[in-house]
């Protein structure tokens, strides 16, 4: 991929849309699919993998306008279709396109509350952007409308013009809402029963809140200020939030109910226990689960090492095993924390990377070595018990198995070894058995996920979960669907009108 | 903010703070461990054991030795001041009940979490004897507190400057031979003593449970970062323990982790202490 300056794509974008505007007649669909899709200025490669700021920089008015310009605003509008909160995407491109940017984050805001965020994380190449019009005209769905893009563009302008409204709150109901954990899904019920009247309470285990979205996803794909932007909202609204509080230590789950007298609980503690390969070696100093690993750097902000207290691991050439996000996160942090060289092992081939193609992409400009069709079968230690060396399979793909994957097989006698010091695991979370172990009568499924219905009402009555507790590693705007439907149960529950499972 | 009630040196480098922290006073149990972070924003989150807890109060009873950066932070809060972060109680409680004779092995620090757990072993109807452990007399903390709950004590330091002049594994080992020898062994202190307590008792197959201090960074089983091998499993120190059968743990990976960021801890400590210096400089 080429890289234009900024500079370049923004006066490109300008003279664009000047000859856009000075036309007399309107915009057909064909002349629609004749704009050229807009690219995201970003920094280039070489600079990035050097500094933790934010690596796509957001489009440029001009830009983002052009960019809606190219929306057919087509009947069947299978982006609406495609997203999990069901933005009235057309709506808002239509108000982009018009320069009505105000208009266009109102239309956004009613159906998503953290569009910043959304904007950024969603995989929009497997939601809205999937089966867009537009880029099955041009076959290519890269070549869809960046709905994603314009959608962070709308919020970043409102935010950085200081102009967030305070959404409106009811007259308090005199109810008590306990939320438990801060990522995504919590912070969509305490939003939505704020506003609705009720006194809300959530309770976060680590001494900020903001869940995977700050210890998690790093500062360059998602800068931590907009988290916290989110978060002075809440508060604003009249949110309480209490940090260093694990429930199911400092407090069990049913206390919050019997000796604190919550009307109802949502619990959205994610997907926080680290999987292992369960291979020989793991335990070998220098092999961290990526939990650890990102959390040291983003929430502990090692990555600022002349100020954090908290030290990062001092590496020189890193193994990253897995093919999701946070893989591709892993390997981007360890080459911003000085890896001389980086090499990402999956045991598929690219194309069932979980990853975005994004995420992907930038960490191949950034000099991530990948190695596909290849698995770590044993670490091997030094005399100190240090990682020295991980042994490895080649594989190749044969049937498709439960994930509609084809399954990697191991190839007989293809041992290789690799020579490093670091390595990173990065296969998938498992739920956090905390709540289970201390709330013996909340149900569990065999992985460990809280069962909810529907409506996201567990076995206990007033206890509802979403986010990974129940569905697993997923995304954030999953995350926030889920809490969005609890987030309604609730207040039926609250006020009075039982929930299903309740009247079963 | 956790405040300050009290602060106390009991040795030259072992500092008590009493602090305020309602709910854990409440909720905690004897064995648990709270995780705290000296300074906001930049400052390591680094566990402790709670030493004692006093719900009328609403406040817990911490004490530790000043080794690292942030141990020093933490000593440097006085009284009426506040430590800014402070989560708990954390992990698995100790497993009180009446087991005949417990043998209570402190070693050095690690006498603050044994006194507690001795205290229930002996309410629970246990006989209990205790060792305690100090490398020189100066270094040996709350005897008085430990000999009031005991059936039996015995004192030994490393260089014979009071009690007996002897590793804890030596009294161990004569414990273990008596008839009838004890129904459990609790050992808390450095690794390397729970390592050879461990190894003690082993031949007489006296059940001997250790308390794991690892590093951590959640402790609250999403990092992985205190996970350690016992028998053929990995066992999270925050959510499966901290204390672990003494007879399955492999104590060279738990030891090995433990110095994982060594060159670093080594050099924030030093940074520390002269930038202390300098300000003392300053005072003058």
């Amino acid at each position: 991929m080429s890289h234009p300056a900024p500079e370049e794509l923004s006066e490109a974008a300008r003279t664009a849309l000047a000859e856009i505007l000075g036309r007399s007649e309107p915009l057909t669909p064909k002349d629609r699919l004749k704009i050229p899709a807009q690219q995201m200025p970003a920094q280039p490669p070489g600079e990035r993998r050097h500094n933790m700021d934010e690596v796509a920089l957001g489009y440029t008015a001009e830009q983002a306008r052009i960019e809606a310009l190219r929306c057919l605003q087509c009947k069947r509008q299978p982006c609406v279709e495609g997203c999990p909160v069901r933005i009235d995407i057309p709506a808002f491109v239509k108000a982009v396109g018009d320069g009505d940017f105000d208009q266009a984050v109102a239309i956004v805001k009613r159906n998503s509350l953290l569009p910043a965020i959304c904007g950024r994380v969603c995989p929009q190449e497997v939601q809205c952007q999937q089966n867009c019009t537009v880029g099955r005209s041009l076959k290519d769905v890269g070549k869809a409308v960046s709905i994603g893009r314009l959608e962070r563009f709308v919020a970043d302008r409102e935010r950085e013009a200081g102009e967030i409204d305070t959404p409106p709150v009811k007259a308090e109901t005199g109810k008590r809402v306990a939320v438990v954990g801060s990522g995504p899904a919590s912070l969509v019920v305490a939003a939505d029963l704020r506003r609705k009247g009720h006194a809300v309470t959530i309770f976060e285990a680590f001494h900020k809140p903001g869940g995977v979205m700050l210890y998690g996803i790093p500062e360059f794909r998602l800068p931590k200020r907009i988290v916290q932007t989110e978060i002075d909202t809440l508060l604003a609204m009249g949110v309480e939030i209490r940090t260093n509080f694990v429930i199911g230590r400092t407090r069990k789950l049913h206390d919050l109910i019997e000796k604190d007298g919550y009307d109802a609980i949502f619990v959205g503690t994610g997907a926080g226990l680290p999987k292992f390969m369960h291979i020989e070696g793991e335990n070998l100093v220098g092999v961290f689960s990526a939990n650890e690993f990102l959390t040291r750097v983003n929430l502990m902000r090692a990555y600022d090492r002349d100020r954090a207290d908290t030290p990062v691991f001092d590496m020189r050439k890193v193994a990253v095993l897995g093919g999701g996000n946070v893989a591709m996160d892993c390997s981007r942090c360890a080459l911003r924390l000085g890896a001389e060289e980086v090499h990402l092992v999956y045991r598929r081939t690219e194309k069932e990377m979980p990853a975005r193609a994004e995420e992907v992409a930038h960490a191949k400009e950034e000099g991530v070595n990948f190695h596909i069709l290849q698995n770590a079968i044993r670490m091997l230690g030094d005399a100190q018990g240090c990682v020295r060396a991980m042994e490895c399979l080649r594989y190749e793909l044969g049937e498709p198995d439960g994930s509609g994957r084809r399954r990697p097989v191991p190839i007989e006698g293809s041992e290789l070894v690799m020579e490093l010091d670091t390595v990173i695991v990065a296969i998938g979370n498992e739920s956090n058995p905390l709540i289970k172990q201390t709330t013996p009568d909340l149900e569990t499924n065999k992985w460990g996920n809280i069962t909810v219905d529907e409506n996201g009402a567990t076995s206990i009555p007033g206890v509802f979960a979403g986010g990974d507790i129940v569905s697993g590693a997923a995304t954030v705007i999953l995350a926030m669907g889920q809490g969005r439907i609890a987030a309604e149960a609730m207040h039926e529950f609250i006020v009075g009108k039982s929930t299903r499972r309740k009247r079963r | 903010m956790y405040k300050i009630r009290s602060k106390r040196y009991l040795s030259n480098d072992v500092v008590r703070l009493t602090v305020e922290a309602p709910l854990i006073a409440e909720e905690r149990r004897p064995g648990q461990f709270i995780i705290l972070q000296a300074r906001e924003d930049f400052g390591e989150r680094i566990p402790l054991t709670i030493a004692d807890a006093d719900p009328a109060q609403g406040t817990i009873t911490l004490i530790f030795q000043v080794v690292g950066k942030t141990t020093h932070l933490l000593a440097d809060l006085e009284e009426g001041e506040a430590i800014i972060n402070l989560v708990g109680p954390l992990g698995k409680p100790t497993h009180i009940e009446k087991f005949g004779t417990v043998v209570g092995v402190g070693g050095g620090i690690g006498v603050a979490p044994l006194h507690p757990i001795a205290k229930a072993m002996k309410e629970a109807g246990n006989r209990v004897v205790l060792i305690l452990g100090a490398r020189t007399r100066d270094l040996l903390i709350l005897e008085e507190q430990m000999r009031a709950i005991a059936d039996e004590t015995i004192v030994c330091t490393d260089d014979g400057s009071y009690g007996r002049k002897a590793l804890v594994t030596e009294p161990l080992k004569e414990l273990c031979e008596r008839v009838p020898p004890p129904d459990l062994v609790l050992a808390i202190g450095p690794p390397v003593m729970m390592k050879f307590c461990s190894a003690t008792t082993l031949p007489y197959a006296i059940r001997t449970v250790v308390s794991l201090n690892t590093i951590m960074v959640d402790g609250t089983g999403m990092c992985g970062g205190c996970r350690v091998t016992v028998g053929e499993e990995t066992k999270f120190v925050c959510v499966d323990g901290p204390e672990f059968d003494g007879h399955q743990v492999d104590w060279p990976n738990m030891m090995n982790r433990l110095r994982a960021y060594k060159p670093q801890e080594d050099a924030a400590r030093a940074a520390y202490r002269e930038a202390a210096d300098g300000r003392r400089r300053e005072d003058r």
